[in-house]
């Protein structure tokens, strides 16, 4: 294959530096000593970090993020990982649109859903409540565990199935010992992308959010409405960090080039 | 197959997706229909909603030029943002798929790292980028001499459109890679070899068979611009309405909940329009392509 020219590539090394300045420039501001925006920011502070202790809400809003994320990708493996294992092994009528179904979170603008959820959860007296952001956000994030599960399952060696089985191995045992513990990466994989996208996700919860309930990503834009100053600079370079760190351990446990090209296919183990 | 057996690989596959399956029909099917039906409902500034059926709030819709105007702007800005991703995005994941190994994964995750990092920081990055008339943005396109004067950027289109296509760029490139990926090198070879210059072979070569992940890619990137809500709000502002940023007014300023969910629905049911329509085109268009 022939090389890229100079011209592509400094195509390419202007394309890289768009991409990135935005991130590079919110983590920069993140650590200027100024009491305002500057750019470019001369010198090193922590200062802003210090600040997000005097914002509560800040740190309220992070606990719910967390503890939301980890919650209903949880809750959403535990729907999701039968139901991988019901459409990788067999093949039965309404096989194709079940799957269609357990993938459509993707396709409605999640505006759509922040409102029909929102509508719904009022109406049924749960408007605002922490149980009704798990229940959005395991809907959410159901397709990302769905996938990744999926391709493990898809990927299995089922002989090892046979042998547990022909050793005398029943249902829950055979789950529970050979079957889980073989799709076990893909599992923890799937609980990591999804916990990125609760995490992250604005548009949804902005409509259920109340405020107690509400999550980081809702309270910094809530802040930015009103002002952007470095305080919420250095809580989204927090934030980045957290990403980051889902993002590490998904690379280690699945290989973030998979994930993210979404060709878990055969190989997924 | 025993006739248990045989059974069983009958009831298996709907005892497991039973519970997902109750989960979307109870949670996420019926809240879509009750905010198609609230669309239909009435509302009062001081009597709120008032479950009857009627055509007010489409009728609003549809006569009011405020909404055509608003649910235009918002599919220009989805179009220019796709356009511009699918100018910028189709080479670049040219450029990259004739990297070195090493190099190739490295800037992959570079670029669509950013997929996974928060719409609301990335936006935000662009808000500092932007800010103002002396913005970073401003000051050094004008040293480089690209402009006299500096533009506007926050509160207006331009602005949506460019931290848009930023935070779109990783689909489009992902969905051309993927296409470049069944692209067999030796058809460049063999166009070289028969006196084919770069220019005929991009032409002739490499973008008829790289058009299919270009238009897919399109696809997601104008339902996801469409419909996209956290950009349109920061760089928007509260003037430049679109229709996700518009439906979140009615819902949480104005409380007219019935208009909301018909401008929501009328998104939904456009996006999807757009997106099964383009869908049969490609695929019939480019029918030797997926096969």
């Amino acid at each position: 294959m022939r090389r890229n020219g100079p011209l592509a590539l400094i195509f390419h090394t202007i394309f890289v530096i768009v991409m990135v300045a935005p991130i590079l420039v919110v983590c920069l501001v993140a650590f200027t000593p100024e009491g305002f925006l500057s750019l470019p920011t001369n010198g090193f502070s922590l200062r802003w970090f210090r600040a997000i202790a005097n914002y509560p809400e800040f740190i309220h809003a992070f606990w719910v993020s967390l503890g939301l994320g980890a919650l209903s990708s949880f809750v959403a493996l535990l729907f999701a990982v039968p139901a991988a294992l019901a459409i990788a092994r067999y093949r039965f009528r309404g096989r194709d649109a079940l799957a269609a179904l357990f993938l459509s979170p993707l396709m409605i603008p999640h505006v759509v859903l922040g409102i029909a959820f929102l509508r719904f959860f009022t109406s049924v007296g749960l408007g605002g409540s922490f149980a009704a952001l798990i229940i959005a956000h395991v809907i959410i994030v159901f397709p990302f565990a769905l996938r990744l599960t999926l391709a493990a399952a898809t990927g299995m060696d089922r002989t090892v199935e046979m042998a547990a089985v022909s050793l005398g191995a029943g249902g829950w045992t055979l789950f529970r010992r050979v079957t889980l513990p073989l799709i076990l990466p893909g599992v923890i994989s799937g609980w990591a992308l999804a916990f990125i996208q609760s995490f992250d996700d604005l548009t949804m919860t902005v409509f259920l959010a109340a405020p107690g309930t509400e999550t980081l990503p809702v309270r910094m834009f809530l802040y930015i409405q009103d002002n952007i100053d470095p305080l919420v600079t250095s809580v989204s370079a927090c934030v980045i960090a957290v990403t980051m760190t889902a993002l590490i351990l998904l690379d280690r446990f699945y290989g973030l080039d998979r994930v993210l090209a979404g060709k878990g296919g055969d190989t997924g183990r | 197959m025993s006739m248990a057996a045989e059974e069983r690989s009958v009831r298996a596959p709907w005892a497991l997706t039973a519970p997902a399956l109750m989960l979307f029909v109870g949670v996420l099917l019926i809240p879509l229909a009750m905010t198609v039906m609230l669309s239909f409902h009435d509302w009062g500034q001081y009597k709120g909603i008032e479950p009857v059926f009627i055509l007010k709030n489409w009728h609003e819709i549809a006569t009011d030029p405020y909404y055509a105007e608003m649910f235009w702007r918002t599919f220009r800005i989805a179009i220019l943002t796709t356009l511009l991703t699918a100018l910028l995005g189709a080479p670049e994941a040219y450029i990259l798929n004739r990297m070195d190994g090493r190099w190739k994964s490295f800037f992959l995750l570079v670029i669509l790292g950013p997929l996974l990092i928060s719409v609301v920081a990335r936006t935000l990055g662009w808000a500092l980028l932007f800010g103002g008339n002396n913005g970073l943005v401003n000051k050094l396109l004008m040293s480089l001499g690209v402009m006299r004067s500096p533009i506007p950027f926050m509160f207006t289109e331009t602005g949506m459109i460019i931290a848009l296509a930023h935070v779109m760029m990783p689909f489009m490139v992902l969905s051309v890679w993927a296409a470049l990926q069944r692209l067999d090198p030796q058809i460049e070879n063999a166009a070289m070899s028969l006196g084919a210059g770069p220019v005929t072979i991009i032409r002739r070569i490499i973008m008829p068979q790289i058009m299919p992940g270009v238009l897919s890619g399109a696809i997601i990137v104008f339902s996801l611009s469409a419909s996209a809500f956290a950009t349109p709000a920061i760089i928007g502002g509260r003037r430049l309405k679109v229709a996700a940023t518009l439906a979140y007014d009615e819902f949480l300023n104005t409380l007219n909940w019935p208009l909301g969910a018909a401008v929501a629905t009328l998104l939904l049911v456009a996006l999807v329009l757009i997106v099964v329509g383009s869908n049969a085109l490609i695929e019939r268009r480019y029918a030797e392509v997926f096969r």
